[in-house]
């Protein structure tokens, strides 16, 4: 057991260290932390720098313009880029599910094409899973394909569609045997946004924002070729990505984590208008103690799943958690942030504390017990898959 | 970043594990603490042979051990002992602890002066106090032993019958100087707290494992009752209480182990939410077992008293997590 970073790794941090802050304008760090609002240009130029100082699919193999690094790297570079507060990489449906995905189940042609320019944020992906009639519960997607020819041609509706409306390809989730079984009826389409027939419907979340959408297909035309797997593979290779989206999450959440920890006693430092600060409130501080206490599980929760993971190939169970803690924490951590506002913490805006910031934060948060797993479907496999209980249904 | 016991300390795990199993099943836990002494003092030399009174065990082997003896609910001062008193004791008590010929507490409550080669005055709270041979005592002028015979110790009714409180009453009592040097009571807490975390870990689990194991047996309106989501949401959520504690717990261990420098704040960390996710397993392990988890019959309120021993000891979360806070808001002072 040691928990201190090898000599590689040190080594590799302190060059990233180095890297952000001659990377990051040179006003990064002071800078207040902007209001929720995605700063697509600002994202796409990261995203590119990202790429070119070999920072993009870290833990990729190699062959597929990764950097074949073992996975504390990647969780290196989250934390470091966390801490100082670096922007995303725009394509993070791209790097944490649809491309994993391709390199589990895509042919060497699909590969080849995919991935490259995927890593230098090229090419934005989004992924096409849930639908009106079917959120929690996958297997009973109803967009339908059918082959005519040598294409898929696809109808149907999806639906909390997130960066949809920049993406260039969707992974889609189609059924294209409607007598089978219903998990045995699905297959996996990687489909172009710009072909003919996709219409896409920004959707306001209860920010205010768009940032995710509705989207229609009505007799797309898809080359036979773009599926991973074959007909009727869908749903594991659905399982596939979503064991990428929950199994090496643990660290981005982490780190997302820690920036919100670290803005919240900054928050709490401020003095109100009365001369006092939060920081100074016993209650107050018990509190935001034991957030830090929450994100410092999370983190020791992660390292042990990733320990598990690289001495057994396989995450350990105690990774099923993350998103669940993660989620219930952050919402605790936002209403707890806007609670130090008294009622300047209806101010969303210019005049409130920190432009809105918290605002945003708060009801953002509402979305992370239901967004990647609902928290009743984490307890369920939980329950059944890990605990051994009986299965619901 | 290596988050994994070597395979010594896996192999210290699994026969501690099987040794517990073995020798204290739950009938015969419930029996002995049921009994006069709450103990078997036979138990002291089995210790002794399976080696987990060696002066060669680490921190991380303490860790391993604290967990297995907290699901177990192991009546014998092993804790006392190893977490509380060893650090303090002379070469000679030591050599006498590894072979099994005694055993040892610590008392940091109350009030004692030393006159000459005696201690008189009256100290409280002291765990495990009629199970022990000796007793270090924090005097004012410094650290001394006692032997807890007798005439000296007094005890309390505890709720955790297998970990029980005594006080200890000194008048004239000849006493043994240790050290005048009390800042050893720093690392010996800090230590503690690590080691009561793991303990807690291992009373979780048990709490895990016993509601598992009901829900997925017990039916009602024609299901196993694990089967209905108001039940196993609950079990789903002992389990994150679970791994968010014992990552905390090995965390700590680990921490102090090394001397780290954020060893202060992890064992606070860890003691906070180990002990505190003991206590909420246990409550909800009692509420899916209904009115059969409720009686004395049952052996999970022993499991519940020991997570609410844990819990109070060295004092409750908001404590620790004060000491939290001040890293985080005056990192100046506590630095």
């Amino acid at each position: 057991m040691d928990f201190r970073d090898t000599a590689d790794e040190a080594e590799f941090r302190r060059a990233l260290r180095t890297w952000l802050v001659e990377n990051l304008p040179s006003d990064w760090v002071d800078r207040m932390p902007t209001v929720g609002r995605y700063d697509e240009a600002l994202a796409r130029t990261w995203s590119r720098t990202l790429y070119d100082g070999g920072y993009v699919g870290l833990t990729w193999p190699k062959e597929y313009g990764g950097g074949g690094a073992p996975h504390t790297y990647q969780g290196i570079f989250l934390e470091e880029t966390a801490r100082i507060g670096a922007p995303d990489h725009i394509g993070g449906i791209g790097l944490g599910m649809a491309g994993p995905t391709i390199i589990a189940w895509g042919s060497d042609e699909q590969k080849k094409r995919y991935l490259p320019p995927l890593l230098a944020g090229e090419e934005i992906w989004c992924q096409g899973f849930s639908e009106p009639g079917s959120g929690s519960d996958l297997a009973g997607a109803r967009t339908r394909a059918e082959l005519d020819g040598d294409e898929w041609v696809v109808n149907g509706q999806k639906v909390w569609s997130s960066y949809a409306h920049i993406a260039d390809w969707c992974i889609l989730v189609v059924r294209t045997d409607p007598a089978a079984e219903k998990h045995r009826g699905l297959s996996y389409l990687l489909v172009d946004m710009r072909t003919p027939g996709v219409e896409v419907r920004p959707l306001r979340q209860i920010t205010g924002d768009p940032e995710f959408n509705e989207v229609f297909f009505t007799d797309v035309r898809v080359p036979r070729e773009s599926m991973l797997g074959n007909p009727g593979d869908g749903w594991n290779v659905a399982m596939t990505t979503l064991l990428h989206e929950r199994g090496t999450l643990g660290f981005a959440l982490t780190a997302a984590l820690e920036r919100q920890v670290l803005n919240l006693v900054k928050l709490a430092k401020e003095q109100r208008n009365d001369g006092s600060r939060p920081a100074d409130d016993p209650v107050i501080r018990d509190r935001i103690a034991q957030q830090w206490i929450d994100l410092q599980a999370l983190r020791f929760t992660n390292y042990r799943s990733l320990t598990s993971l690289q001495k057994t190939g396989v995450p350990g169970p105690e990774g099923s958690v993350a998103k669940l803690h993660w989620s219930e924490t952050n919402q605790r951590l936002t209403k707890l942030a806007l609670s130090l506002e008294g009622l300047a913490s209806q101010l969303d805006g210019e005049g409130g504390v920190w432009d809105g910031y918290w605002q945003y934060q708060q009801l953002r948060s509402r979305g992370n017990t239901i967004e990647a797993g609902t928290s009743e479907v984490l307890r369920n496999i939980i329950a059944e898959r890990v605990v051994g209980l009986p299965r619901s249904r | 970043m290596d988050f994994a016991f070597s395979e010594e300390q896996e192999l210290l795990r699994a026969s501690a594990r099987g040794y517990l199993r073995d020798r204290f099943t739950p009938e015969r836990v419930v029996a002995l603490a049921e009994s006069q002494s709450g103990w078997d003092r036979a138990t002291w030399k089995e210790l002794a042979e399976m080696g987990w009174l060696d002066p060669s065990l680490g921190v991380l082997e303490h860790a391993v051990i604290a967990e297995e003896t907290g699901y177990a609910l192991l009546p014998a001062p092993w804790f006392s002992t190893v977490a509380l008193a060893w650090p303090l004791l002379d070469q000679e008590l030591r050599d006498a602890v590894a072979t099994g010929d005694a055993s040892a507490t610590l008392a940091t409550e109350g009030d004692v002066r030393a006159d000459g080669a005696t201690l008189t005055g009256t100290a409280t709270l002291v765990p495990d106090l009629t199970s022990v041979t000796h007793v270090v005592v924090v005097a004012h002028d410094g650290l001394y032993v006692v032997d807890a015979t007798s005439d000296v110790v007094i005890a309390r009714s505890t709720m955790d019958r297998t970990r029980r409180l005594g006080e200890l009453r000194l008048d004239h009592t000849p006493a043994r100087k240790l050290t005048t040097d009390r800042t050893a009571l720093v690392d010996v807490r800090r230590r503690a707290l690590a080691l009561a975390s793991c303990e807690a870990v291992g009373v979780c689990q048990r709490a895990l494992d016993l509601a598992a194991d009901y829900t997925k047996s017990r039916e009602q309106f024609g299901r196993v009752i694990g089967t209905y989501q108001g039940v196993s949401h609950r079990v789903s959520n002992i389990f994150v209480s679970l791994q968010l504690g014992r990552s905390l717990a090995y965390w700590a261990a680990w921490a102090v182990s090394e001397g780290d420098a954020q060893q202060d704040v992890a064992v606070a960390a860890a003691k906070s939410m180990a002990s505190e996710g003991a206590v909420f397993a246990c409550e909800n392990a009692i509420q899916v077992h209904g009115g059969i988890g409720f009686t004395y019959e049952h052996i999970l309120h022993r499991f519940y008293k020991r997570a609410q021993w844990l819990e109070a000891f060295e004092g409750y979360g908001r404590d620790h997590r004060a000491v939290v806070a001040a890293a985080l808001f005056d990192p100046e002072v506590a630095a």
